[in-house]
């Protein structure tokens, strides 16, 4: 398994920035694993990572006491997860679990906050990717919000 | 092999007179969907058809409504339908039973052009019940593996309860040469497969889509999005193929109701090549 | 076909002839007829049922019988209905279905008499054709239609008075009939003589005339009507003008004109009924109240209704300015690409029985030049 510099470098998300700055950003990385069942994270939880995913898949959840946990969402390899370490409170609002062993890179949200605030010019590469992560998400969303497949109102 | 074969007994008939066949065999699929295997009156009756194909079938007392074949194109002596209950006539499609009679007027329409699409790679994108649609291409790929290149199956459904053809998907998915990925709007507890609307599958697909031929089918909304993800993954819009529904009376473009700008669904389509008409699958009200 | 071009002279007096031989013939003859206070077509056995000294005045919304001051018989444009009413009829019996025995598809049956249209105008005619196109030309051909059609014998008359909201000029249609016709006829009323000169088109048409029994037209008889026609033509009540129309439609679905027209348009679906080439219809399937019986019958339908897109869910135009675009972008141009002709012929009947008075005339190029600049407007006199 490459570096997570390696990693990084050749990842969708990360393309654009230059060498300098993937250096620095690369210094806030470390690898995690998750097991099957395991909690990236719960509701409610504080926001600390940015995960860039290796392997597996990973279930955004919310529990509901009638209906258990419900998905809206799984990431796979190549997906990226997570924006709530970069939005005061900075508390996670749903759960992550993972559906079978999955690796991952989790960037340390602080650190990162910190990098952006000392070079706004990463700063606002960094934003215009998260920005354009966040569009795509919620158009996907607002399909799944429109239950294309359910039955008709006649 | 030229799988476009004309109905020479509708031309020679009034093809506004259903012909009564017979149920032979029914499968609920799901609790709004049902798949009933119907046999003709006679020998005499061909039940060829293209893969994309629909007849018009008619539950007496009750209405008549265009479902599209979904069974084996290669297997003759019976036409397979897909119904869901959708209103009155398709909901008393679904309550038929075996031995009861049913019209059929049939089969019309254009369908997926398995034949331009051969020698490529293959990739199709269903979302709901737009399965039924694209089965009998499936099978027919499965037939003929050798003839495409690399096939990907997308499949969209709401939870992993409404998945159809369940069985059969994890059948064409345990195949080392088709890839098969699903994904649900919801995901319940029992689901540990993907949660997403089925564009986020698009850029699962293992290999590289611009050479690839694109077969989808389901509610309008996913595929007018659904076109714009594969044409961003690189296919190209003279390479998509969408297959389109609308009211339908007669089948045989002489009604009127199923006129899309200046195509009749019936007759022109059901399937349609994607660029020919992307500009009135985006203009409302059409 | 035999195009005969000799043309032959017939007096008023004799015009009863004809209708004897096509009753002899056994035809059914249809022709205009006054009922409920304008023309429409009605049984015709002789002369005296047709309208004589009968006029039109036809405007937007606006249809009123008045009184000629001279005995002609044709001396109006078009009538309410047309021919359509009989080769397409409003409500047609398919099959019919008994729930405890094999279908037994009945055979289309040779309903009635043939019909013998008189008194069909030019625009009517083209009209028929462009029936004919899209209810045969295609792979499944309405075998009743058909079969109408193949029996029915058209005698024409040329206008001569243009009415108030024609255009046949305008869409190559008429005054003056080409094509099409059995026979085709051209009343000559003047204070001293009442005449027809008529001219067959076809084999069938020919004999008629040779049984009818008139005599040779002098060249300064049809020099006269030639004339005369000529003079309709320029006398239209309305003009359209036709380059660069379907494309200028096809491009203008975002209009606002659209609205302006929606604002005024009912979605009554009166002019669908009144034009002479809408083929939209319905099915409709009955059964008897113990089910054991069930019918199958065609019914005329209208892209106007609320209902004509449904599918689940709700319909598809739901707004009366979609409904609107679609009949009018159909009439005037996507009918080309789905049958290679005009779908209008120019008879203004959806002007002059549009309870709001809206004039495709009017509208269709309002909408064309938003979307077409290239179309000059020195071409528009």
């Amino acid at each position: 398994m490459n570096t997570v510099g390696h990693f990084l470098s050749e990842h969708p998300f990360f393309h654009g920035f230059t060498s300098e700055q993937l250096q620095e950003l690369v210094k806030c990385g470390r690898d995690v694993r998750f097991e099957q069942g395991e909690f990236l994270f719960r509701e409610g939880d504080e926001a600390r990572s940015f995960y860039v995913v290796r392997e597996g898949r990973i279930r955004i959840e919310i529990h509901d006491a009638r209906q258990g946990a419900v998905g809206v969402q799984t990431v796979e390899r190549g997906d990226v997860l997570g924006w709530s370490w970069l939005v005061p409170p900075y508390l996670w609002h749903f759960d992550a679990r993972a559906l079978r062993t999955s690796l991952a890179v989790a960037l340390d949200g602080e650190r990162l906050r910190d990098l952006c605030d000392h070079d706004p010019v990463l700063g606002y590469e960094f934003l215009k990717r998260i920005a354009g992560l966040m569009e795509q998400r919620l158009q996907a969303t607002r399909l799944q919000l429109l239950d294309l497949y359910s039955e008709p109102r006649a | 092999m030229n799988l476009v074969l004309e109905e020479r007994a509708v031309a020679a008939r009034d093809p506004m007179r259903p012909r009564p066949f017979r149920v032979r065999r029914v499968h609920r699929d799901l609790p709004d969907t049902t798949t009933l295997e119907i046999e003709p009156p006679g020998p005499d009756h061909s039940c060829a058809f293209s893969p994309g194909q629909f007849n018009m079938l008619y539950v007496m007392g009750k209405g008549e409504v265009p479902i599209s074949l979904s069974g084996d194109p290669a297997k003759g002596g019976c036409f397979v339908h897909t119904t869901r209950a959708v209103g009155p006539a398709s909901r008393a499609v679904t309550e038929l039973r075996k031995g009861d009679l049913v019209g059929v007027r049939g089969p019309f329409g254009h369908g997926w052009p398995v034949d331009v699409a051969a020698g490529g790679d293959l990739v199709i994108v269903a979302g709901g019940v737009g399965l039924a649609p694209l089965r009998p291409v499936i099978y027919h790929v499965v037939r003929r593996r050798r003839q495409y290149r690399r096939v990907a199956i997308l499949y969209g459904a709401r939870t992993s309860s409404d998945i159809l053809f369940r069985r059969e998907l994890e059948k064409w998915r345990g195949r080392l040469d088709l890839e098969v990925r699903v994904s649900v709007d919801r995901g319940t507890d029992d689901w540990h497969g993907s949660v997403g609307v089925v564009t986020t599958l698009i850029p699962q697909v293992s290999f590289p889509l611009s050479e690839a031929t694109a077969f989808v089918c389901g509610p309008e909304i996913m595929m007018r999005f659904t076109t714009r993800e594969l044409a961003q993954a690189g296919i190209r819009e003279d390479r998509q193929y969408i297959s389109m529904e609308r009211n339908m009376k007669c089948g045989v473009g002489l009604c009127g109701h199923c006129q899309w700008g200046p195509h009749f669904v019936c007759k022109d389509g059901p399937v349609f090549r994607f660029d020919r008409v992307a500009r009135l699958l985006w203009q409302r009200e059409m | 076909m035999v195009d005969d071009r000799e043309s032959l002279i017939f007096e008023r007096t004799a015009l009863d002839r004809l209708f004897e031989l096509l009753a002899d013939e056994g035809y059914s003859i249809l022709g205009p007829t006054v009922r409920d206070g304008a023309i429409a077509y009605g049984p015709i056995h002789s002369s005296l049922d047709l309208p004589q000294g009968v006029g039109v005045r036809q405007e937007a919304g606006s249809y009123r019988l008045t009184e000629r001051d001279d005995p002609s018989l044709f001396g109006y444009a078009v009538g309410a209905d047309s021919p359509k009413s009989f080769l397409y009829p409003p409500r047609e019996h398919l099959c019919a279905f008994r729930r405890h025995e094999s279908w037994n598809g009945n055979e289309v049956e040779e309903d009635g008499a043939p019909l013998a249209f008189v008194g069909v105008r030019p625009c009517e005619l083209a009209a028929i054709a462009v029936m004919d196109r899209v209810l045969l030309s295609g792979p499944t051909p309405d075998v009743r239609y058909r079969q109408r059609r193949e029996r029915c014998l058209l005698v024409v008359v040329n206008c001569t008075e243009p009415g108030g909201t024609c255009f046949c000029s305008s869409m190559g249609t008429g005054p003056e009939a080409r094509a099409g016709f059995d026979i085709v006829l051209t009343e000559m009323t003047e204070p001293d003589r009442h005449t027809f000169l008529a001219r067959a088109g076809t084999a069938r048409g020919r004999e008629l005339l040779i049984r009818w029994g008139g005599r040779s037209a002098q060249p300064a008889e049809t020099a006269a009507v030639a004339a005369r026609l000529e003079r309709a033509s320029g006398r239209m009540g309305r003009t359209l003008h036709t380059e660069g129309l379907a494309e200028a439609l096809r491009a203008s679905p975002e209009d606002p004109r659209w609205d302006e027209i929606a604002s005024r348009c009912m979605n009554c679906a009166n002019c669908t009924l009144a034009c002479p080439t809408c083929f939209c219809c319905t099915v409709e399937d009955t059964t008897d109240l113990t089910g054991e019986r069930a019918e199958r019958h065609r019914r005329w339908d209208s892209c106007f209704t609320l209902g004509f897109s449904y599918i689940h869910g709700g319909s598809v135009r739901v707004s009366a300015r979609s409904r609107y675009r679609q009949w009018l972008t159909h009439k005037l141009s996507t009918w080309q690409e789905q049958f290679g002709t005009q779908g209008c012929v120019g008879c203004g009947r959806c002007i002059t029985w549009c309870p709001a008075g809206i004039d495709l005339t009017v509208e269709a190029p309002a909408l064309a030049k938003a979307h077409a600049p290239a179309v000059s407007s020195s071409r528009e006199r």
